[in-house]
């Protein structure tokens, strides 16, 4: 047993699914303070909440959602020796990520436009609840927003892993782990869609 | 074993890349270990010359040696320093990855490279730490809790204060990540749940409480971060934010904290008492689940830390209710400690010296942590020089004392060299008799209502602020004394073989110090217990 | 020490992607109702629905050691718990 190369998928998964841990944690003291907020201003972030436009949110859900079927489909892919397909689900996923992105901005943009960002003097002439709602709304989505930059840039570098063919059918636990990351940030919106964009009563 | 042979192989000391490259580049868990253990002690040093500036300017009331803007800026860098750079990295940061996979028969922790790269990170944490004291509107002024309004709108560099917290908390989750895997794939043949070390148990549930507790601390400096820049407002009333919200958010984490902090001691202590009783550990069983129980238990209690805060009298209820519950578990271990030692065969050697300083301090401390806990006794208290002393004797006289103790302990084994015995006891004894004159001054005049972080005080304190701060030089000299001596041991003491101490844990079936492999070609096979003397064949 | 690969078939994501578009739609469309305060209950309960199946097929959960989903369980677990005990100050200022 000793002298070859001491190698531990299991171990690698489960060292990232315990990094998962944090991020939930991380996002955790986000949701702590949306609750704490909800319930004290439960008018106003329906007021606010209505300005959200769901067309936004949901084609980013459904983007979202797409992309992550691509990514575990790609580790089927990859597992069965298909690299091609694997790597033209990634391809498709990273698609998805800068679509979100810029779904993002052009949301972003709106609101800004608006007077609508942390800081400005319109929210400050907002009642309370309502400004909460903006900022905590910005906060989550900016937060959310660099996680997506970040497990897209995770994906593109295990594309290049694979077509160096140091991630392959033989070992794939780095696309796998690059895959749970993403399927985190899809989580994630999971839980910012509808208490952000369905607030409606 | 002679100088001569000890010239010739110092293990993983002298293999690998040379020069210091070959140190700050290394994915060895010794080498990193230590890396991160002269870091560590540095920055205890300068955070022990803040402490001790800070009790020069207490020495009367009025200004003595600083402004009043100094002294905040120097208490808030006290706490900054030695809470983050020195204590809760301190023994999972040094000791763990200097010894834990070693007691569990393993090669190196689960990933080295990402352990290199914790090491990295709180490197570059505290750089920025240290940079914010010369940059932007100077030292933070905030305390270390930082707390809103004042720290959304101190023009000190709060903001690169948290940049660097944040850092160094990704630091210490990566590091938490690291030991929970490491203990859970890589435990050699033989090394069953119920024969792994003490030490390595308590590295277990601290690493759990570091993956769950700390990234709510990422969020809360994340959250000042944008207060201050953007001006989101979260926290601000006038924009419908509620600043006893960021008390919850800092102290969901910081509570949890001090469990990370002490832990490690209690793991430290539990591992060298059976050694230095010559007795197995009593109770072993009961220390591990008391161990998953205050991790466990010590995320309920948070607000304890805000009874005086403006939140619900009912909350205030409820978490002083769940505060008495975290005492249980600790209470446990130091009936299981002293059930170790009673008819043991005591030596009394510097490793249990440091070790039974912690018994009594950090029982007194939890002791005193009761009176804070209960929420009528802690109005009268809290926010006054009581509370100070009472983190100092769990802190310092818990976890310092411990990561004392683990110095003395493990270091001959790491550089296969032993400090002056003699002169380590006197150190002891100075540093224990300078903490007690320190300390116990400290609580008298807080009970007696001197608020904490106040520059100045009335004269009917200055009495015991005196002795409080003489109490503090005899603690200079003894720490003073204690590093030279068992530093000056690490590379000039007298060579020792693999088991000085007459351990039965696997740590000390290796050589003095250990080859970079730790086992050599083969993995080990365990067939008793860490705290099994006889069968080890040392008794 | 190759390990033995659970290779999930293309059709189980499939079914698990249209369920979770069914789901986002049944969430949109219930948040058209005015439940009151059971609005943001159902909302979550459909969000957990559809964590489950990410997590349970997409992240492979189902086909780990049961360790795994333990560990996760610690984590909502403590999260649970920390939003929790701070409703016992929010809801009774």
């Amino acid at each position: 047993m000793s002298g070859h190369e001491h190698r531990d998928d299991v171990g690698a998964r489960f060292g990232m699914w315990l990094f998962l841990f944090t991020e939930v944690l991380l996002f955790g003291g986000l949701f702590i303070l949306y609750a704490v907020y909800l319930h004290r201003y439960p008018h106003e972030f329906v007021t606010a909440g209505g300005e959200l436009n769901v067309w936004f949110g949901g084609g980013n859900t459904l983007v979202l959602l797409t992309s992550s079927l691509c990514v575990a489909i790609a580790v089927t892919a990859l597992q069965r020796g298909n690299t091609t397909l694997c790597l033209r689900l990634l391809g498709v996923t990273i698609f998805c990520a800068a679509l979100f992105m810029v779904n993002k901005g052009f949301e972003w943009s709106a609101k800004i436009g608006h007077g609508i960002y942390p800081g400005s003097a319109h929210l400050h002439d907002l009642p309370p609840g309502e400004a909460v709602f903006f900022n905590i709304y910005y906060v989550t989505t900016g937060l959310h927003g660099i996680h997506v930059i970040i497990g897209a840039a995770v994906l593109i570098w295990t594309m290049v892993l694979i077509k160096k063919g140091r991630v392959n059918a033989g070992r794939w636990v780095m696309l796998e782990n690059a895959g749970l990351y993403w399927h985190l940030v899809d989580l994630i919106w999971i839980f910012i869609f509808p208490l952000y964009y369905l607030i409606l009563h | 074993m002679t100088e001569q042979s000890y010239a010739a192989d110092r293990g993983f000391l002298s293999t690998g890349r040379p020069g210091i490259l070959g140190w700050i580049f290394s994915t060895d868990h010794k080498r990193i270990g230590l890396l991160y253990l002269w870091c560590i002690v540095t920055f205890f040093c300068v955070g022990m010359l803040l402490g001790l500036l800070i009790r020069l300017e207490l020495f009367s009331p009025g200004a003595d040696i600083m402004t009043a803007q100094t002294y905040n800026a120097a208490f808030t860098l006290h706490g900054v320093i030695m809470i983050f750079l020195f204590i809760i990295p301190g023994i999972p940061a040094a000791f763990g990855n200097l010894i834990m996979p070693i007691q569990i028969g393993a090669r190196d922790v689960a990933f080295p490279r990402l352990n290199l790269f914790s090491w990295w990170l709180y490197v570059t944490g505290a750089a920025l730490a240290l940079t914010s004291l010369f940059t932007g509107g100077g030292p933070p002024d905030t305390g270390w809790t930082f707390y809103v309004p004042f720290s959304a709108q101190t023009s000190t560099n709060v903001s690169l204060a948290a940049i660097a917290v944040f850092i160094l908390g990704f630091s210490s989750i990566l590091t938490g990540l690291n030991f929970v895997t490491t203990i859970h794939r890589l435990r050699t043949q033989g090394m069953t749940w119920m024969r792994i070390p003490l030490f390595t148990w308590s590295l277990y549930a601290t690493a759990w409480i570091q993956i769950l507790a700390t990234p709510v601390l990422g969020i809360t400096v994340a959250l000042l971060f944008v207060e201050r820049m953007l001006g989101t407002g979260l926290f601000d009333p006038n924009l419908g934010g509620d600043p006893i919200m960021f008390q919850h958010l800092f102290w969901i984490y910081s509570h949890p904290a001090v469990y990370i902090m002490v832990l490690p001691g209690m793991g430290v202590v539990s591992d060298i008492v059976p050694v230095f009783a010559r007795k197995p550990a009593f109770g072993y069983k009961a220390i591990v689940v008391s161990s998953l129980a205050i991790a466990f238990a010590g995320s309920l209690v948070w607000a304890h830390h805000m009874y005086t805060s403006g939140m619900s009298d009912t909350a205030v209820l409820v978490f002083s209710f769940l505060t008495f519950i975290v005492a249980i578990p600790s209470a446990i271990k130091v009936f299981n400690w002293l059930a170790t030692l009673y008819q043991g065969s005591i030596l009394l050697d510097p490793p249990l010296l440091f070790s039974l300083s912690f018994i009594l301090l950090f029982t007194i401390g939890g002791l005193t942590g009761l009176v804070l806990g209960a929420a009528a006794t802690d109005i009268h208290v809290h926010d006054t020089h009581f509370v100070v002393g009472h983190f100092h004797f769990t802190m310092f006289g818990g976890t310092g004392m411990a990561f004392f103790a683990a110095m003395h302990y493990w270091l001959p084994k790491i550089y296969g060299r032993m400090y002056n015995k003699a002169v380590a006891t006197v150190a002891w004894g100075i540093i224990f008799i300078g903490f007690c004159v320190t300390y116990i001054s400290m609580k008298v005049v807080g009970m007696m209502g001197m608020p904490r972080r106040y520059f100045d005080y009335v004269p009917e304190f200055t009495g015991l602020n005196q002795l409080a701060t003489i109490g503090s030089w005899i603690l200079g000299i003894g720490l003073a004394l204690m590093f030279y001596n068992v530093i000056r041991g690490c590379f000039k003491g007298t060579p020792v073989e693999a088991n000085p101490w007459g351990g039965a844990s696997l740590e000390w079936q290796i050589p003095s110090p250990p080859p970079t492999e730790n086992f050599g070609e083969d993995d080990p096979v365990v067939t008793h217990g860490p705290y099994d003397f006889k069968a080890a064949g040392i008794l | 020490m190759t390990e033995h690969a659970h290779i999930v078939p293309y059709r189980t994501f499939f079914i698990v992607w249209g369920l979770l578009l069914l789901l986002t739609a049944t969430t949109v469309a219930v948040a058209q109702f005015n439940l009151g305060p059971f609005n943001v209950w159902v909302a979550l309960l459909i969000a957990t629905v559809k964590s489950g199946l990410v997590i349970a097929f997409f992240m492979h959960m189902k086909y780990e050691s049961r360790l795994f989903l333990l560990a996760l369980f610690a984590a909502l677990a403590i999260l649970a718990v920390f939003i929790g005990l701070t409703f016992f100050d929010v809801l009774y200022r």
